[in-house]
């Protein structure tokens, strides 16, 4: 059993966690060959060469790949497919947005969001924003398949993989990169901090949001969002954590101002330890914290930002 | 130049989800029923391109049972011309999955000739995030997938992309696939009057036989199970007293 894995790859350069926890998925399902695509991906193949569990990398280099639009990366890897068995990437947005494609170019149904391998046909998958989870068993002959990348630990370092190019063939131009805007932060990214600080509507104000940055520049953490403070315009939709923003599973997860929404649960109830931080005792928030704090948030949170560290 | 939505009959966002006891599923009897909330956004994008004298006709379908018109009368309300229904199960329990609903999809766009698909980009029940791009492959069409602006201009479109660490900017060419994200734009609510006038628009029925495909399911649900629920932890009673907590577990 073979499985080609999309390592995750921004600009050139290899997001090593989010593709370190998709080997670990994927090395229950055969031996790993790594492909990593973009107008240059030489140094990210290098570097996902020396994750353990990674039996080979392919480098996919072309212009028409940069930026990894998803009609010419779906395209190559549906003309790598022949020799695999399972197809699979981490969870991202860029993988999110390829692999159904590839899955329809291939005739086959996409299994998203996998967070449990069961065996080479069945997976475990969380739907309903994480109110069930579902078992499927795929009758396909190929399997298409993206990793949640919260539910496994990041497979370490020390393999040597041997590194071999891929075959680019010619791009049909239906898609063209204009800009990205990407906000700069010195912060840990999300979905890979081991530390998360969010904030929710109970904040009040995209200005009072600082209080909330500075306890997470405290910690060292990654600064997260409600639904309600990101549609409330507080924070950017990239910090939304939820069942339509990311999925994290830190090791401590502190809730601020936060009720505890079912669809806001589905993105961090899988974290080591939650620690809510709201002044209305009866909020959901707190059925699911290992550590609740009854206060008003703009005199707690100053004061915890100040005693910790 | 036409617009073609999908959307989807999903339990209400506000309903609480209930497994059940056999593990064969989720109880959807008896239970508010709503339109995907992405493809409500898809829907008002669409309208406000007409507004906007972009579009002439906003097109919408649904692929489901029988009582996903309800669905397809809410997006006439909101303002859609026309609805075509593919009658697709029986069971309201039965999920017709995304490679199926591409296929029928391309079916109804071989017809209608859209110059534009607007999709919401995930379905709130099963969570794939996978129809848009299925049916963009299947045509062999450019896709803009989780935008939160678009901008259409002759014979391509700039679309704005909500990416991991940020946006992304692209342009695609037209007739090309869009998926609606959360921010692209807050959707309306239909008034009496147009929820009266959407009773009279035409609303045609299909089946999935109309189109040859097979819907039969890919992937067979073996259980479905609640999950792993969490235990509420203590109260403290001051900051100090949750430094010290934070202190002992080794976390800060």
């Amino acid at each position: 059993m073979a499985v080609l894995l999309l390592a995750e790859v921004t600009d050139g350069a290899l997001a090593l966690d989010a593709t370190a926890k998709a080997v670990t998925a994927a090395k229950a399902l055969g031996d790993v060959t790594a492909l990593c695509v973009g107008a240059s991906a030489a140094d990210a193949g290098a570097e996902a060469a020396k994750i353990d569990g990674v039996a080979k990398v392919l480098v996919a280099e072309d212009a028409s790949l940069g930026h990894r639009l998803a009609e010419p990366t779906a395209a190559l890897i549906a003309s790598l497919a022949g020799d695999y068995d399972h197809i699979v990437a981490p969870a991202t947005t860029d993988a999110k947005n390829i692999m159904p494609r590839v899955a329809a170019l291939l005739d086959v149904m996409v299994i998203s969001d996998v967070s449990g391998v069961v065996d080479g046909d069945t997976f475990e998958r969380p739907v309903y924003a994480g109110n069930a989870i579902q078992t499927v068993k795929s009758k396909d002959g190929k399997k298409v398949i993206t990793f949640r990348t919260s539910s496994f630990d990041a497979a370490g370092e020390g393999g040597v993989a041997s590194v071999e190019t891929a075959t680019v063939g010619a791009s049909e131009g239906l898609s063209e990169w204009v800009e990205d805007k990407v906000a700069a932060s010195d912060r840990p990214e999300l979905t890979s901090a081991g530390i998360v600080v969010s904030g929710g509507r109970g904040v009040g104000s995209e200005e009072d949001f600082k209080i909330i940055e500075a306890l997470a520049d405290k910690l060292g953490a990654a600064v997260g969002a409600s639904r309600a403070a990101v549609d409330s315009g507080f924070a950017p939709n990239d910090w939304q954590v939820g069942q339509t923003g990311k999925v994290v599973a830190p090791e401590l997860y502190v809730a601020v101002g936060i009720s505890g929404a079912i669809q806001h649960l589905a993105g961090m109830k899988d974290s080591k330890i939650i620690v809510a931080i709201n002044k209305d005792e009866e909020a959901p928030i707190f059925q699911v914290a290992d550590f609740g704090l009854v206060a008003d948030l703009f005199e707690a949170v100053p004061e915890l930002t100040e005693k910790l560290g | 130049m036409k617009v073609l939505v999908p959307v989807k009959r999903v339990i209400d966002y506000n309903v609480k989800v209930r497994v059940k006891a056999d593990g064969s599923g989720v109880d959807l009897a008896n239970v508010k029923m709503s339109m995907n909330p992405f493809d409500e956004i898809a829907v008002e994008e669409a309208i406000r391109l007409k507004e906007a004298g972009k579009a002439e006709e906003v097109v919408v379908v649904s692929i489901g049972v029988k009582q996903a018109q309800e669905t397809l009368r809410t997006a006439l309300a909101m303002g859609a011309d026309r609805a075509i229904l593919v009658v697709a199960a029986d069971d309201v329990h039965t999920d017709i999955e995304p490679l199926a609903v591409a296929k029928i999809l391309k079916g109804v766009i071989d017809e209608e000739q859209p110059g534009l698909v607007i999709a919401g980009k995930q379905a709130i029940d099963n969570d794939m995030n996978a129809t848009g791009q299925m049916l963009s492959a299947l045509l062999g069409w450019s896709q803009a997938t989780f935008a939160s602006e678009v901008d259409i201009d002759g014979d391509t479109a700039v679309v704005t992309r909500e990416v991991d660490g940020g946006l992304q900017t692209i342009k695609v060419k037209m007739p090309t696939i869009v998926t609606a994200d959360l921010r692209l734009n807050e959707p309306r609510y239909a008034s009496l009057p147009n929820i009266m006038k959407a009773k009279k628009k035409p609303l045609d029925e299909k089946t999935a036989a109309d189109y040859g495909v097979d819907v039969s399911p890919r992937l067979e649900i073996v259980k479905t199970t609640e999950p792993e629920a969490r235990q509420a932890g203590e109260i403290v009673g001051s900051v100090d007293e949750l430094v010290a907590k934070l202190k002992e577990k080794g976390v800060v």
